[in-house]
């Protein structure tokens, strides 16, 4: 009996299903060449991760080629350079995110003290060109400003009696040259959304706070402070999950190998390894530990998040 | 805002001061680049050149202009940027709008498998072997199809799209209009200013990328500026560069100083160029990327 009530609406449904096919059949001709492209580009590369657990050969192809279980994963763990690669992708991260996280927003906080608005919307505007200039040209400009024969920071060391450095090839150098530059490019970039956040910001609190006699520095602290503070937290959330993910594209053009040893991160190692070398199941191995490695940063990130403040990403 | 301090004092001067040296820290290393391009090499050489450009002449860029790998790299730049530039416009588009439609069959399960590719890739190696393995190696297809449709911009356009008004859809649809019909007629043309910002991000992107194309290309023939630029910059590499211009000019010949900054405005002139009429665009991207929440 119940069986007999079920089917006629199982078939009704499909009917229905079929019928809304047919209204969306445009949708649907939009929609096919989208997911074909997820498909091959987006999922494919995942299927292909199975590569890190076989040893690859091209002459058999992904399915063919033999599996080796974690021989890749022990081989770069037990290798001369894991350490260091470890060491010094952490370090990197770690070093332009105390530096280049806080300044974007201190840049909001003294560019909306600045009573001139239109000297106020000069310096935004001039504040994020450098964002539009690629990397190569970037790192092109660090060379020329600390070149030891002409770059400007050296001719102002040798003013003041010291020696001149050459930077580029100064391994104790490398960490502060990628972060200074990094917050020369993105600064004024990244304060543009927290500058939208003050904007926001009722006006009424801050007369309210006048009124009551707190003077510039007390509204800062207790009314523009707290009322960007929830984006603070998610862009910091969003930034520790790619903790792990450093520019690299911008480390490859800096480094050299006489600065390996703090400049070599795991990503250009994967680069040299996997590209460079066509070690390709070395590389895919070493890739597929980094993004686990990230992918737990952001869920702990978010942890915490949920814990100190309530806010979340999901 | 409507924020107001009667008194003008220490803190505004300090805090002046401090945006103009900002200003100056952020704008300098761009003057001097067209400082030196255009100064005669005795006066770079001796170090004099600081934003003011000495012994003006053009020898720097009579050098690289005359360079025939640069030429061929800039055309190839502007190409890969058009051509990159339509593909990802479209099916971004494309997606965001069918996405946007609320009646569309499994919906929910097609965002999430967009959303996740945010969060998971396969990464650089898999990537690589697959466009190997599609024959797209050493093509133009090899960096502008790759990276067609950037999600999180996808993403952007799809919450512009969904706040355009029902009815008028509806009224297409009265007079036996279809959704291909809606999505060309209607909301392409009400959603240019989202799709110019998102243009303006895809543009600059292809502009800048270099590492696409020297992980991708072979050929010399197919290098774009960045990859000439960063020969030049990297490897300190000088193809038929260093020509005997100091016979043609009966002077010193540029140095390599120099033809760096050259080419480094002539590879910012377009950005430099646009920068002031579309800078609001991208503020605007950022602010509709931030909403989406």
């Amino acid at each position: 009996m119940g069986a007999s009530i079920v089917q006629p609406k199982k078939k009704k449904q499909n009917k229905n299903f079929l019928k809304k096919v047919k209204q969306q059949k445009y949708l649907l001709i939009l929609l096919f060449p989208c997911l074909l492209y997820y498909a091959i580009f987006k999922y494919i590369p995942m299927y292909g991760i199975i590569i890190a657990f076989k040893k690859y050969d091209f002459r058999y192809g992904i399915l063919g080629s033999p599996w080796v279980g974690f021989e890749y994963f022990k081989q770069f763990i037990q290798g001369p350079y894991f350490f260091r690669l470890v060491r010094n992708t952490f370090l990197l991260s770690f070093y332009d995110l105390i530096w280049g996280f806080p300044i974007p927003i201190i840049f909001a906080l003294l560019l909306n003290e600045i009573q001139n608005k239109k000297f106020k919307k000069a310096v935004q505007s001039i504040s994020y060109l450098p964002h539009f200039i690629s990397i190569v040209i970037v790192v092109g400009l660090l060379k020329q400003m600390t070149s030891p024969t002409s770059g400007i920071i050296n001719l102002m060391i040798q003013r003041f009696g010291g020696q001149p450095i050459n930077f580029f090839m100064d391994k104790e150098w490398f960490r502060t040259l990628y972060i200074a530059s990094g917050i020369w490019q993105n600064f004024g970039w990244g304060a543009i959304i927290y500058i939208a956040s003050i904007s926001s910001i009722d006006p009424q609190l801050y007369e309210a706070a006048q009124m009551d006699g707190a003077g510039r520095f007390r509204c800062m602290w207790h009314i523009t402070l707290p009322g960007i503070s929830p984006t603070i937290v998610i862009l910091l959330i969003l930034r520790l999950g790619r903790l792990l993910d450093v520019g690299f594209e911008k480390v490859l053009l800096m480094y050299s190998p006489g600065i390996y040893e703090t400049a070599d991160i795991i990503s250009t190692y994967i680069y040299r390894a996997g590209i460079q070398q066509a070690n390709y199941s070395l590389g895919t191995a070493v890739g597929l530990m980094n993004s686990i490695i990230a992918f737990v940063l952001i869920v702990i990130a978010n942890k915490i998040s949920q814990k100190v403040s309530e806010t979340s990403l999901w | 805002m409507t924020k107001t301090y009667k008194k003008f004092n220490a803190f505004d001067i300090i805090n002046t001061l401090l945006m103009t040296i900002i200003i100056c820290i952020t704008l300098y290393p761009l003057l001097y680049v067209v400082a030196i391009s255009f100064s005669s090499s005795e006066f770079v050489q001796a170090n004099m050149v600081k934003i003011i450009p000495k012994g003006f002449n053009f020898g720097a860029y009579a050098e690289v202009m005359g360079n025939e790998f640069f030429w061929t790299a800039y055309k190839n730049t502007i190409l890969y940027t058009v051509v990159g530039t339509s593909i990802n416009l479209v099916f971004t588009c494309t997606l965001a709008f069918c996405l946007s439609r609320k009646e569309l069959i499994f919906r929910d399960a097609i965002s999430i498998l967009v959303v996740l590719t945010m969060f998971f890739s396969g990464g650089l190696i898999p990537n690589f072997l697959l466009i190997k393995w599609l024959g797209m190696y050493n093509t133009i297809w090899a960096i502008v199809i790759p990276g067609a449709i950037s999600t999180y911009n996808m993403i952007i356009v799809r919450t512009y799209m969904q706040g355009l008004p029902e009815e008028i859809f509806e009224s297409v649809r009265i007079d036996g209009g279809n959704d291909l019909q809606i999505y060309l007629k209607i909301v392409l043309p009400l959603s240019k200013p989202v799709i110019a910002t998102i243009g303006l991000f895809y543009a600059v992107g292809h502009w800048n990328s270099y590492f696409a194309p020297m992980i991708y290309f072979k050929d010399r023939a197919l290098y774009p500026l960045q990859i000439i630029l960063r020969e030049m910059i990297v490897e300190q590499t000088f193809q038929d560069m260093a020509g005997d211009l100091a016979e043609a000019f009966g002077q010193s010949p540029p140095t390599s100083e120099m033809l760096i900054s050259s080419s480094i405005v002539i590879a910012l002139i377009p950005i430099l160029c646009v920068y002031p009429f579309i800078q609001k665009y991208f503020v605007k991207g950022v602010m509709i990327g931030s909403l989406k929440g």
